[in-house]
Protein backbone atom coordinates (compact mmCIF):
# COMPACT_ATOMS: atom_id res chain seq x y z
CA UNK A 1 0.00 0.00 0.00
CA UNK A 2 0.86 3.48 -1.48
CA UNK A 3 1.96 5.64 1.78
CA UNK A 4 0.06 8.37 -0.08
CA UNK A 5 0.10 11.98 1.37
CA UNK A 6 2.85 10.97 3.49
CA UNK A 7 5.33 13.78 2.10
CA UNK A 8 2.77 16.40 1.67
CA UNK A 9 1.99 16.03 5.29
CA UNK A 10 5.02 15.84 6.98
CA UNK A 11 5.37 19.28 7.19
CA UNK A 12 2.17 19.64 9.30
CA UNK A 13 3.84 16.88 11.71
CA UNK A 14 5.56 18.93 14.21
CA UNK A 15 3.32 21.27 14.79
CA UNK A 16 0.35 17.96 15.41
CA UNK A 17 2.60 16.36 17.44
CA UNK A 18 3.34 19.04 19.75
CA UNK A 19 -0.49 19.92 20.04
CA UNK A 20 -1.88 16.20 20.92
CA UNK A 21 1.54 16.51 23.13
CA UNK A 22 -0.49 18.79 25.26
CA UNK A 23 -3.47 17.01 24.91
CA UNK A 24 -2.17 13.21 26.36
CA UNK A 25 1.27 13.44 26.79
CA UNK A 26 1.10 9.67 28.79
CA UNK A 27 -0.03 8.45 25.45
CA UNK A 28 2.43 9.03 22.89
CA UNK A 29 5.74 7.53 24.41
CA UNK A 30 7.64 4.89 23.36
CA UNK A 31 6.20 4.76 20.12
CA UNK A 32 7.30 5.52 16.15
CA UNK A 33 6.37 8.40 14.19
CA UNK A 34 3.66 7.07 11.99
CA UNK A 35 2.01 5.27 14.89
CA UNK A 36 2.15 8.31 16.91
CA UNK A 37 0.86 10.97 14.35
CA UNK A 38 -1.59 8.42 11.98
CA UNK A 39 -4.42 6.16 12.39
CA UNK A 40 -4.03 2.73 12.63
CA UNK A 41 -6.53 0.12 12.63
CA UNK A 42 -5.15 -3.38 12.70
CA UNK A 43 -7.11 -6.97 12.37
CA UNK A 44 -10.29 -4.73 13.12
CA UNK A 45 -13.04 -7.17 13.43
CA UNK A 46 -16.82 -6.85 14.17
CA UNK A 47 -19.93 -9.48 14.19
CA UNK A 48 -23.26 -9.15 15.17
CA UNK A 49 -24.16 -12.68 15.70
CA UNK A 50 -23.71 -14.48 12.80
CA UNK A 51 -23.61 -11.11 10.46
CA UNK A 52 -19.76 -10.82 9.87
CA UNK A 53 -19.67 -6.73 9.89
CA UNK A 54 -16.27 -6.32 9.07
CA UNK A 55 -13.77 -9.11 9.05
CA UNK A 56 -10.30 -8.04 9.73
CA UNK A 57 -9.85 -4.68 8.32
CA UNK A 58 -5.86 -3.56 8.12
CA UNK A 59 -5.35 0.43 7.42
CA UNK A 60 -2.70 3.21 8.27
CA UNK A 61 -4.14 6.55 7.85
CA UNK A 62 -1.74 10.04 7.80
CA UNK A 63 -2.49 12.77 9.13
CA UNK A 64 -3.75 15.15 6.48
CA UNK A 65 -5.26 12.74 4.40
CA UNK A 66 -9.02 13.28 2.86
CA UNK A 67 -9.87 9.67 2.76
CA UNK A 68 -12.91 8.23 1.61
CA UNK A 69 -14.39 4.84 2.68
CA UNK A 70 -16.57 3.46 -0.34
CA UNK A 71 -19.24 1.06 -0.28
CA UNK A 72 -22.61 -0.21 -1.12
CA UNK A 73 -24.70 -0.82 1.61
CA UNK A 74 -24.05 -3.31 4.43
CA UNK A 75 -20.43 -3.49 3.85
CA UNK A 76 -19.16 -2.12 6.78
CA UNK A 77 -18.71 1.68 6.70
CA UNK A 78 -20.76 2.40 9.66
CA UNK A 79 -19.25 -0.14 12.10
CA UNK A 80 -15.76 0.54 10.81
CA UNK A 81 -16.39 4.14 11.65
CA UNK A 82 -18.02 3.76 14.98
CA UNK A 83 -14.81 1.45 16.17
CA UNK A 84 -12.86 4.09 14.87
CA UNK A 85 -14.93 6.60 17.09
CA UNK A 86 -15.08 4.45 19.56
CA UNK A 87 -18.63 3.64 20.04
CA UNK A 88 -18.66 0.15 19.71
CA UNK A 89 -16.27 -2.34 21.06
CA UNK A 90 -14.18 -4.39 18.17
CA UNK A 91 -14.51 -8.21 18.92
CA UNK A 92 -10.77 -8.41 17.99
CA UNK A 93 -8.15 -6.09 16.66
CA UNK A 94 -7.57 -2.40 17.52
CA UNK A 95 -7.90 1.32 16.80
CA UNK A 96 -5.12 3.69 17.15
CA UNK A 97 -5.84 7.25 16.60
CA UNK A 98 -2.96 9.83 16.92
CA UNK A 99 -1.24 7.24 19.58
CA UNK A 100 -4.38 6.80 21.66
CA UNK A 101 -7.36 4.50 21.88
CA UNK A 102 -10.16 6.32 20.48
CA UNK A 103 -11.76 6.82 23.79
CA UNK A 104 -8.63 8.85 24.65
CA UNK A 105 -8.69 10.90 21.34
CA UNK A 106 -12.96 11.40 22.34
CA UNK A 107 -12.14 12.81 25.60
CA UNK A 108 -8.93 14.79 24.28
CA UNK A 109 -11.67 16.38 21.77
CA UNK A 110 -9.03 15.91 18.95
CA UNK A 111 -11.32 13.85 16.54
CA UNK A 112 -15.26 14.75 16.17
CA UNK A 113 -17.95 13.33 13.39
CA UNK A 114 -20.98 13.77 11.89
CA UNK A 115 -22.76 10.15 12.55
CA UNK A 116 -25.49 9.34 10.08
CA UNK A 117 -28.54 8.85 11.84
CA UNK A 118 -29.71 11.24 15.19
CA UNK A 119 -31.64 14.26 15.43
CA UNK A 120 -31.26 17.29 17.00
CA UNK A 121 -31.90 17.65 21.25
CA UNK A 122 -35.65 19.31 21.55
CA UNK A 123 -35.63 23.06 22.89
CA UNK A 124 -32.97 25.27 22.20
CA UNK A 125 -32.32 27.41 19.12
CA UNK A 126 -29.66 26.66 16.63
CA UNK A 127 -26.86 28.95 18.20
CA UNK A 128 -27.68 27.60 21.79
CA UNK A 129 -27.21 24.18 20.82
CA UNK A 130 -24.06 24.97 18.65
CA UNK A 131 -22.60 27.36 21.94
CA UNK A 132 -23.68 24.06 24.38
CA UNK A 133 -21.39 21.88 21.92
CA UNK A 134 -18.22 24.18 21.61
CA UNK A 135 -18.51 24.34 25.55
CA UNK A 136 -17.26 20.59 25.38
CA UNK A 137 -13.92 20.83 23.64
CA UNK A 138 -11.06 22.21 24.65
CA UNK A 139 -10.04 24.36 21.64
CA UNK A 140 -13.27 25.10 20.03
CA UNK A 141 -13.78 27.54 16.94
CA UNK A 142 -15.88 31.13 17.69
CA UNK A 143 -19.77 30.07 17.56
CA UNK A 144 -20.14 32.95 15.04
CA UNK A 145 -17.57 32.08 12.58
CA UNK A 146 -18.61 28.86 12.52
CA UNK A 147 -22.69 29.49 11.79
CA UNK A 148 -21.69 31.62 8.72
CA UNK A 149 -19.39 29.23 7.48
CA UNK A 150 -21.99 26.23 7.63
CA UNK A 151 -24.49 28.68 5.79
CA UNK A 152 -26.88 28.73 9.29
CA UNK A 153 -26.72 32.49 10.44
CA UNK A 154 -29.94 33.49 9.30
CA UNK A 155 -31.73 30.60 11.35
CA UNK A 156 -29.26 30.61 14.37
CA UNK A 157 -32.24 31.84 16.19
CA UNK A 158 -34.80 28.74 14.92
CA UNK A 159 -35.55 26.05 17.43
CA UNK A 160 -33.70 22.86 16.18
CA UNK A 161 -37.02 21.64 15.99
CA UNK A 162 -38.68 23.76 13.09
CA UNK A 163 -35.74 23.11 10.31
CA UNK A 164 -35.77 21.52 6.93
CA UNK A 165 -33.46 17.99 6.40
CA UNK A 166 -30.69 20.16 4.50
CA UNK A 167 -30.48 22.98 7.35
CA UNK A 168 -30.31 20.20 10.07
CA UNK A 169 -27.60 18.76 8.07
CA UNK A 170 -25.52 22.18 8.56
CA UNK A 171 -26.48 21.99 11.77
CA UNK A 172 -24.80 18.78 12.74
CA UNK A 173 -21.89 19.80 10.42
CA UNK A 174 -21.51 22.63 12.30
CA UNK A 175 -21.36 20.75 15.60
CA UNK A 176 -18.66 18.85 13.90
CA UNK A 177 -16.41 21.43 13.04
CA UNK A 178 -16.82 23.53 15.99
CA UNK A 179 -14.17 21.12 17.73
CA UNK A 180 -11.82 21.59 15.69
CA UNK A 181 -10.66 18.20 15.41
CA UNK A 182 -7.41 16.76 14.25
CA UNK A 183 -9.56 13.86 12.62
CA UNK A 184 -13.22 14.46 11.32
CA UNK A 185 -15.55 11.86 10.51
CA UNK A 186 -18.45 11.79 8.52
CA UNK A 187 -20.52 8.76 8.04
CA UNK A 188 -22.72 9.29 4.50
CA UNK A 189 -22.51 13.57 5.27
CA UNK A 190 -24.86 14.25 2.16
CA UNK A 191 -27.58 12.02 2.35
CA UNK A 192 -29.88 14.41 3.13
CA UNK A 193 -28.60 17.29 0.73
CA UNK A 194 -29.75 18.17 -2.33
CA UNK A 195 -27.59 18.75 -5.09
CA UNK A 196 -26.29 22.79 -4.21
CA UNK A 197 -25.94 21.37 -0.37
CA UNK A 198 -23.55 19.04 -1.44
CA UNK A 199 -21.43 21.85 -3.19
CA UNK A 200 -21.76 23.88 0.20
CA UNK A 201 -20.89 21.15 1.94
CA UNK A 202 -17.95 19.36 0.19
CA UNK A 203 -16.50 23.62 -0.41
CA UNK A 204 -16.73 23.63 3.47
CA UNK A 205 -15.09 20.37 4.24
CA UNK A 206 -11.87 21.47 1.48
CA UNK A 207 -11.43 24.49 3.65
CA UNK A 208 -10.78 22.04 6.88
CA UNK A 209 -8.61 19.65 4.93
CA UNK A 210 -6.56 22.52 3.95
CA UNK A 211 -6.19 23.37 7.26
CA UNK A 212 -4.35 19.98 6.98
CA UNK A 213 -6.62 17.92 9.07
CA UNK A 214 -7.70 14.57 8.83
CA UNK A 215 -11.10 13.59 7.36
CA UNK A 216 -12.47 10.49 7.03
CA UNK A 217 -16.15 9.87 4.97
CA UNK A 218 -18.35 6.72 3.99
CA UNK A 219 -19.81 7.18 1.20
CA UNK A 220 -21.93 4.75 -1.50
CA UNK A 221 -21.30 7.34 -4.41
CA UNK A 222 -18.24 6.90 -6.61
CA UNK A 223 -18.41 10.45 -8.13
CA UNK A 224 -18.07 11.91 -4.29
CA UNK A 225 -15.36 9.80 -3.31
CA UNK A 226 -13.65 10.51 -6.41
CA UNK A 227 -14.39 14.47 -6.77
CA UNK A 228 -13.19 15.17 -3.10
CA UNK A 229 -10.77 12.63 -1.34
CA UNK A 230 -7.03 11.88 -2.42
CA UNK A 231 -7.35 8.18 -1.68
CA UNK A 232 -10.28 5.54 -1.84
CA UNK A 233 -10.23 2.41 0.16
CA UNK A 234 -13.11 0.22 -1.53
CA UNK A 235 -14.94 -2.19 1.18
CA UNK A 236 -17.10 -4.96 0.25
CA UNK A 237 -18.93 -7.56 2.84
CA UNK A 238 -16.58 -6.30 5.74
CA UNK A 239 -13.45 -6.22 3.78
CA UNK A 240 -11.12 -3.53 2.36
CA UNK A 241 -10.91 -4.59 -1.41
CA UNK A 242 -9.19 -2.07 -3.20
CA UNK A 243 -7.12 0.98 -1.88
CA UNK A 244 -5.54 3.29 -3.79
CA UNK A 245 -5.56 7.37 -5.24
CA UNK A 246 -9.16 7.89 -7.20
CA UNK A 247 -7.71 7.10 -10.50
CA UNK A 248 -6.81 3.72 -9.82
CA UNK A 249 -9.75 3.15 -8.09
CA UNK A 250 -11.77 4.14 -10.61
CA UNK A 251 -9.88 2.69 -13.48
CA UNK A 252 -11.08 -1.11 -11.33
CA UNK A 253 -14.70 0.49 -10.49
CA UNK A 254 -15.46 2.56 -13.19
CA UNK A 255 -14.96 0.27 -16.08
CA UNK A 256 -16.96 -0.12 -18.73
CA UNK A 257 -18.61 -3.11 -20.89
CA UNK A 258 -19.22 -3.91 -24.24
CA UNK A 259 -21.84 -6.07 -25.26
CA UNK A 260 -22.66 -7.30 -29.15
CA UNK A 261 -23.56 -10.18 -30.89
CA UNK A 262 -20.96 -11.38 -33.32
CA UNK A 263 -21.54 -15.10 -34.30
CA UNK A 264 -18.26 -17.23 -35.63
CA UNK A 265 -15.48 -14.79 -34.17
CA UNK A 266 -12.98 -16.18 -31.72
CA UNK A 267 -12.30 -14.63 -28.16
CA UNK A 268 -8.72 -14.19 -28.44
CA UNK A 269 -9.46 -12.16 -31.60
CA UNK A 270 -11.68 -10.02 -29.64
CA UNK A 271 -9.12 -9.59 -26.86
CA UNK A 272 -6.40 -8.58 -28.72
CA UNK A 273 -8.46 -5.25 -29.91
CA UNK A 274 -7.16 -1.93 -28.55
CA UNK A 275 -9.13 -0.94 -25.13
CA UNK A 276 -10.04 -4.34 -24.12
CA UNK A 277 -9.15 -5.96 -21.36
CA UNK A 278 -11.05 -9.17 -21.41
CA UNK A 279 -13.43 -10.67 -23.30
CA UNK A 280 -15.55 -13.55 -22.35
CA UNK A 281 -17.87 -15.29 -24.74
CA UNK A 282 -21.66 -15.54 -24.51
CA UNK A 283 -23.32 -18.17 -27.20
CA UNK A 284 -23.11 -15.81 -30.14
CA UNK A 285 -22.72 -12.93 -28.12
CA UNK A 286 -19.37 -11.77 -26.52
CA UNK A 287 -18.62 -9.23 -23.11
CA UNK A 288 -15.63 -7.16 -23.63
CA UNK A 289 -14.45 -5.90 -20.41
CA UNK A 290 -12.70 -2.30 -20.58
CA UNK A 291 -11.47 0.54 -18.59
CA UNK A 292 -12.42 3.69 -18.57
CA UNK A 293 -14.31 5.23 -20.90
CA UNK A 294 -11.26 6.22 -23.39
CA UNK A 295 -10.27 2.85 -23.67
CA UNK A 296 -14.15 1.59 -24.64
CA UNK A 297 -14.39 4.39 -26.82
CA UNK A 298 -11.13 3.47 -28.65
CA UNK A 299 -12.30 -0.54 -28.54
CA UNK A 300 -15.65 0.07 -29.74
CA UNK A 301 -13.78 1.67 -33.25
CA UNK A 302 -11.74 -0.63 -33.46
CA UNK A 303 -14.51 -3.85 -33.12
CA UNK A 304 -16.83 -1.80 -35.94
CA UNK A 305 -13.69 -1.52 -38.21
CA UNK A 306 -12.34 -5.41 -37.79
CA UNK A 307 -16.01 -6.36 -37.15
CA UNK A 308 -18.28 -4.51 -39.08
CA UNK A 309 -21.12 -7.91 -38.50
CA UNK A 310 -21.25 -6.81 -34.68
CA UNK A 311 -24.71 -5.84 -33.90
CA UNK A 312 -27.16 -5.33 -30.88
CA UNK A 313 -23.97 -3.50 -29.64
CA UNK A 314 -24.22 -2.22 -25.97
CA UNK A 315 -21.86 -0.27 -23.93
CA UNK A 316 -22.50 -0.32 -20.13
CA UNK A 317 -21.12 1.71 -17.45
CA UNK A 318 -20.31 -0.69 -14.85
CA UNK A 319 -22.29 0.11 -11.65
CA UNK A 320 -21.29 0.12 -8.65
CA UNK A 321 -22.42 -2.84 -7.17
CA UNK A 322 -21.50 -4.68 -10.27
CA UNK A 323 -17.63 -3.73 -9.58
CA UNK A 324 -17.97 -4.56 -6.17
CA UNK A 325 -19.28 -8.30 -7.35
CA UNK A 326 -16.19 -8.56 -9.14
CA UNK A 327 -13.57 -6.81 -7.00
CA UNK A 328 -14.82 -9.41 -4.20
CA UNK A 329 -15.47 -12.30 -6.72
CA UNK A 330 -13.55 -15.61 -5.90
CA UNK A 331 -9.41 -14.80 -6.12
CA UNK A 332 -8.80 -17.01 -8.14
CA UNK A 333 -10.97 -15.78 -11.46
CA UNK A 334 -10.60 -12.10 -10.63
CA UNK A 335 -8.74 -10.95 -13.52
CA UNK A 336 -5.97 -8.55 -13.11
CA UNK A 337 -6.50 -4.99 -13.46
CA UNK A 338 -5.92 -3.53 -16.57
CA UNK B 1 -15.63 24.52 35.16
CA UNK B 2 -16.58 23.04 31.67
CA UNK B 3 -19.58 21.26 32.21
CA UNK B 4 -21.61 24.72 33.80
CA UNK B 5 -22.55 25.71 29.73
CA UNK B 6 -23.87 21.99 29.05
CA UNK B 7 -25.59 22.32 32.25
CA UNK B 8 -26.84 25.86 31.95
CA UNK B 9 -28.85 24.74 28.49
CA UNK B 10 -29.82 21.42 29.70
CA UNK B 11 -31.91 23.51 32.52
CA UNK B 12 -33.29 25.85 30.10
CA UNK B 13 -34.37 23.08 27.85
CA UNK B 14 -36.42 21.46 30.64
CA UNK B 15 -37.86 25.18 31.32
CA UNK B 16 -38.69 25.25 28.22
CA UNK B 17 -40.90 21.95 28.18
CA UNK B 18 -44.54 22.95 29.25
CA UNK B 19 -45.33 19.24 29.59
CA UNK B 20 -42.64 18.80 32.19
CA UNK B 21 -43.81 21.45 34.07
CA UNK B 22 -47.34 21.18 34.01
CA UNK B 23 -47.05 17.35 35.30
CA UNK B 24 -44.22 18.58 37.86
CA UNK B 25 -45.57 21.79 39.18
CA UNK B 26 -49.41 22.84 38.08
CA UNK B 27 -50.81 19.68 38.27
CA UNK B 28 -49.42 19.16 41.92
CA UNK B 29 -50.38 23.05 42.48
CA UNK B 30 -54.01 22.71 41.28
CA UNK B 31 -54.81 19.49 42.98
CA UNK B 32 -53.67 20.82 46.44
CA UNK B 33 -55.44 24.13 46.01
CA UNK B 34 -58.73 22.51 45.12
CA UNK B 35 -58.91 19.89 47.93
CA UNK B 36 -56.96 21.72 50.87
CA UNK B 37 -58.79 24.79 50.37
CA UNK B 38 -62.40 22.28 50.43
CA UNK B 39 -61.00 20.85 53.87
CA UNK B 40 -58.64 23.92 55.68
CA UNK B 41 -59.71 23.29 58.99
CA UNK B 42 -59.81 20.12 59.16
CA UNK B 43 -56.97 17.22 60.12
CA UNK B 44 -55.34 14.55 59.00
CA UNK B 45 -53.22 11.72 60.45
CA UNK B 46 -52.66 14.08 63.73
CA UNK B 47 -51.76 17.37 61.67
CA UNK B 48 -53.17 19.50 59.79
CA UNK B 49 -55.02 19.26 56.70
CA UNK B 50 -53.39 21.44 54.70
CA UNK B 51 -50.54 20.57 56.23
CA UNK B 52 -50.42 17.47 55.25
CA UNK B 53 -51.53 17.71 51.79
CA UNK B 54 -49.09 20.59 50.74
CA UNK B 55 -46.56 18.06 51.79
CA UNK B 56 -47.84 15.41 50.04
CA UNK B 57 -48.06 17.30 46.99
CA UNK B 58 -44.87 18.57 47.53
CA UNK B 59 -42.97 15.16 47.46
CA UNK B 60 -45.33 14.15 44.71
CA UNK B 61 -43.97 16.64 42.49
CA UNK B 62 -40.62 16.52 43.40
CA UNK B 63 -40.76 12.97 42.75
CA UNK B 64 -42.08 13.60 39.51
CA UNK B 65 -39.61 16.00 38.40
CA UNK B 66 -36.36 13.78 39.31
CA UNK B 67 -37.99 11.42 37.69
CA UNK B 68 -38.87 12.61 34.54
CA UNK B 69 -35.53 14.57 34.19
CA UNK B 70 -33.55 11.26 34.09
CA UNK B 71 -36.09 9.08 32.01
CA UNK B 72 -35.90 11.73 29.62
CA UNK B 73 -32.91 10.08 28.09
CA UNK B 74 -34.86 7.93 26.31
CA UNK B 75 -36.09 10.43 24.06
CA UNK B 76 -32.10 11.59 23.45
CA UNK B 77 -31.35 7.78 22.86
CA UNK B 78 -34.17 7.01 20.71
CA UNK B 79 -32.97 10.51 18.16
CA UNK B 80 -29.78 9.12 18.77
CA UNK B 81 -28.24 12.04 20.26
CA UNK B 82 -26.60 10.29 23.37
CA UNK B 83 -24.51 8.95 20.24
CA UNK B 84 -23.48 12.43 19.00
CA UNK B 85 -22.54 13.05 22.81
CA UNK B 86 -20.80 10.35 23.20
CA UNK B 87 -18.14 11.17 20.70
CA UNK B 88 -17.45 14.12 22.35
CA UNK B 89 -15.52 15.04 25.39
CA UNK B 90 -18.38 15.35 27.55
CA UNK B 91 -18.43 12.58 30.43
CA UNK B 92 -20.64 10.36 31.19
CA UNK B 93 -21.06 11.74 35.02
CA UNK B 94 -21.56 15.09 33.89
CA UNK B 95 -24.26 14.04 31.24
CA UNK B 96 -25.80 12.34 34.41
CA UNK B 97 -25.27 14.74 36.91
CA UNK B 98 -26.65 17.44 34.48
CA UNK B 99 -30.07 15.43 34.40
CA UNK B 100 -30.42 15.22 38.25
CA UNK B 101 -29.48 18.47 38.87
CA UNK B 102 -31.92 19.53 36.85
CA UNK B 103 -34.74 17.41 37.97
CA UNK B 104 -33.44 18.60 41.56
CA UNK B 105 -34.07 22.45 40.38
CA UNK B 106 -37.40 21.62 39.34
CA UNK B 107 -38.37 19.56 41.98
CA UNK B 108 -37.06 22.90 44.45
CA UNK B 109 -39.39 24.79 41.97
CA UNK B 110 -42.28 22.55 42.81
CA UNK B 111 -41.73 22.77 46.45
CA UNK B 112 -41.59 26.35 46.45
CA UNK B 113 -44.85 26.76 44.40
CA UNK B 114 -46.91 24.51 46.86
CA UNK B 115 -44.81 25.96 50.30
CA UNK B 116 -46.45 29.44 48.80
CA UNK B 117 -49.98 27.53 48.56
CA UNK B 118 -49.83 26.53 51.00
CA UNK B 119 -48.73 29.26 53.11
CA UNK B 120 -51.95 31.03 51.33
CA UNK B 121 -53.99 28.16 52.81
CA UNK B 122 -52.81 29.31 56.41
CA UNK B 123 -49.78 27.21 56.74
CA UNK B 124 -47.36 28.32 59.24
CA UNK B 125 -43.82 27.10 60.27
CA UNK B 126 -41.09 28.16 61.94
CA UNK B 127 -38.01 28.39 59.81
CA UNK B 128 -36.39 25.35 61.21
CA UNK B 129 -39.26 23.16 60.16
CA UNK B 130 -39.29 24.69 56.69
CA UNK B 131 -35.51 23.76 56.25
CA UNK B 132 -35.58 20.55 57.76
CA UNK B 133 -38.41 19.38 55.31
CA UNK B 134 -36.62 20.98 52.22
CA UNK B 135 -33.21 19.10 53.56
CA UNK B 136 -35.25 15.68 53.86
CA UNK B 137 -37.38 15.62 51.11
CA UNK B 138 -33.96 16.24 48.84
CA UNK B 139 -32.17 13.15 50.58
CA UNK B 140 -35.86 11.30 50.19
CA UNK B 141 -35.37 12.12 46.24
CA UNK B 142 -32.01 10.60 45.69
CA UNK B 143 -33.60 7.09 44.96
CA UNK B 144 -36.14 8.48 42.45
CA UNK B 145 -33.23 10.30 40.80
CA UNK B 146 -31.31 7.41 40.09
CA UNK B 147 -34.88 5.51 39.38
CA UNK B 148 -35.51 8.06 36.64
CA UNK B 149 -31.79 7.50 34.62
CA UNK B 150 -32.21 3.71 34.82
CA UNK B 151 -35.89 4.07 33.57
CA UNK B 152 -34.25 6.64 30.89
CA UNK B 153 -32.09 3.32 29.51
CA UNK B 154 -34.62 0.96 30.15
CA UNK B 155 -37.83 2.21 28.30
CA UNK B 156 -38.97 3.27 24.92
CA UNK B 157 -40.27 6.77 24.45
CA UNK B 158 -43.53 5.48 23.49
CA UNK B 159 -44.13 3.71 27.04
CA UNK B 160 -42.16 6.76 28.68
CA UNK B 161 -45.53 8.36 29.79
CA UNK B 162 -47.53 6.22 30.92
CA UNK B 163 -44.34 3.89 32.85
CA UNK B 164 -43.41 8.00 34.20
CA UNK B 165 -47.69 8.38 35.35
CA UNK B 166 -47.81 4.90 36.42
CA UNK B 167 -44.62 4.85 39.02
CA UNK B 168 -45.18 8.37 40.55
CA UNK B 169 -49.11 7.69 40.99
CA UNK B 170 -48.35 4.15 42.19
CA UNK B 171 -45.50 5.61 44.73
CA UNK B 172 -47.31 8.24 45.60
CA UNK B 173 -50.63 6.30 46.55
CA UNK B 174 -49.01 3.66 48.66
CA UNK B 175 -46.01 6.13 50.35
CA UNK B 176 -50.01 8.11 51.54
CA UNK B 177 -48.92 11.28 49.67
CA UNK B 178 -52.79 11.56 48.99
CA UNK B 179 -53.75 10.85 53.09
CA UNK B 180 -52.57 7.56 54.96
CA UNK B 181 -53.38 4.46 53.19
CA UNK B 182 -52.68 2.26 56.37
CA UNK B 183 -51.12 3.07 59.61
CA UNK B 184 -51.24 -0.99 61.08
CA UNK B 185 -50.30 -4.63 60.23
CA UNK B 186 -48.35 -6.25 57.95
CA UNK B 187 -49.37 -3.78 54.78
CA UNK B 188 -47.87 -0.56 56.96
CA UNK B 189 -44.69 -2.54 57.64
CA UNK B 190 -44.01 -2.88 53.95
CA UNK B 191 -45.24 0.85 53.44
CA UNK B 192 -42.65 2.00 55.83
CA UNK B 193 -40.00 -0.03 53.46
CA UNK B 194 -40.98 2.66 50.50
CA UNK B 195 -39.10 5.97 49.50
CA UNK B 196 -42.49 7.80 48.89
CA UNK B 197 -43.39 7.19 52.53
CA UNK B 198 -40.52 8.48 53.53
CA UNK B 199 -40.77 11.29 51.47
CA UNK B 200 -44.49 12.07 53.32
CA UNK B 201 -42.42 11.87 56.24
CA UNK B 202 -39.66 14.43 55.63
CA UNK B 203 -43.14 16.78 54.91
CA UNK B 204 -44.82 15.99 58.38
CA UNK B 205 -41.10 16.38 59.98
CA UNK B 206 -41.67 20.24 59.49
CA UNK B 207 -44.42 19.92 61.78
CA UNK B 208 -43.17 16.96 64.47
CA UNK B 209 -39.83 17.84 63.96
CA UNK B 210 -36.87 15.91 62.80
CA UNK B 211 -37.21 12.84 65.21
CA UNK B 212 -39.69 11.17 63.03
CA UNK B 213 -37.20 10.56 60.12
CA UNK B 214 -36.20 7.44 62.02
CA UNK B 215 -32.87 5.44 61.09
CA UNK B 216 -35.26 3.41 59.51
CA UNK B 217 -35.27 6.24 57.21
CA UNK B 218 -31.92 6.77 56.27
CA UNK B 219 -31.31 2.86 55.65
CA UNK B 220 -34.45 2.74 53.64
CA UNK B 221 -33.48 5.52 51.10
CA UNK B 222 -29.81 4.35 51.03
CA UNK B 223 -30.96 0.47 49.92
CA UNK B 224 -33.40 1.77 47.29
CA UNK B 225 -30.54 4.25 46.03
CA UNK B 226 -28.08 1.23 46.40
CA UNK B 227 -30.17 -1.27 44.54
CA UNK B 228 -31.41 1.56 41.45
CA UNK B 229 -28.15 2.04 41.14
CA UNK B 230 -26.96 -1.42 40.24
CA UNK B 231 -29.76 -1.85 38.12
CA UNK B 232 -29.03 1.73 36.07
CA UNK B 233 -24.99 1.04 35.68
CA UNK B 234 -26.51 -2.72 34.29
CA UNK B 235 -28.60 -0.94 31.96
CA UNK B 236 -26.69 1.57 30.87
CA UNK B 237 -24.26 -0.71 30.10
CA UNK B 238 -26.54 -3.01 27.94
CA UNK B 239 -27.86 0.04 26.37
CA UNK B 240 -24.68 1.34 25.52
CA UNK B 241 -22.84 -1.88 24.24
CA UNK B 242 -25.77 -2.69 21.62
CA UNK B 243 -25.83 0.76 20.14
Amino acid sequence: MPLRGWTTSRVQLESRESRFAVAAPHKVIGMTTSERTGIRLTNLTKSYGDVKAVRGIDLLINPGETLALLGPNGAGKTTTIDMMLGLIRPDAGSVSLFGASPTDAVDAGVISGMLQTGSLPQYLSVRELVTMMASLYPHPLEVEDVLRHAGILEIADRPTTKLSGGQTQRVRMAIALIAEPEMLVLDEPTAALDVEGRRDFWESIRGVAARGKTIIFATHYLEEADAYADRIVLMARGRIVADGPPTEIKARVGGRTIRATLPGVEASALKALTGVASAEQRGEGFVLKCGDASSSDAALRALLTQFPQARDIEVRGAGLEEAFLDLTGDEADQESPS
Amino acid sequence: MKGLTYVRYEVLRTVRNRRFLIFSLVFPLILFLSIASAHRNEELDGISFPLYYMTGMAAWGSMTAVISSGARIAQERQVGWTRQLRITPLKTSTYFTAKVLTGYLMALFSIVVLALAGTLLGVRLGAVGWLTMLGLLLVGLIPFAIMGIALGHLISVDSLGPAIGGITALFALLGGVFGPLVTSGVLFTIVKCLPSYWLVQAGKSAHEGGHIWTGQAWIVIAVWSLVLARVGVRVYRRDTAKV
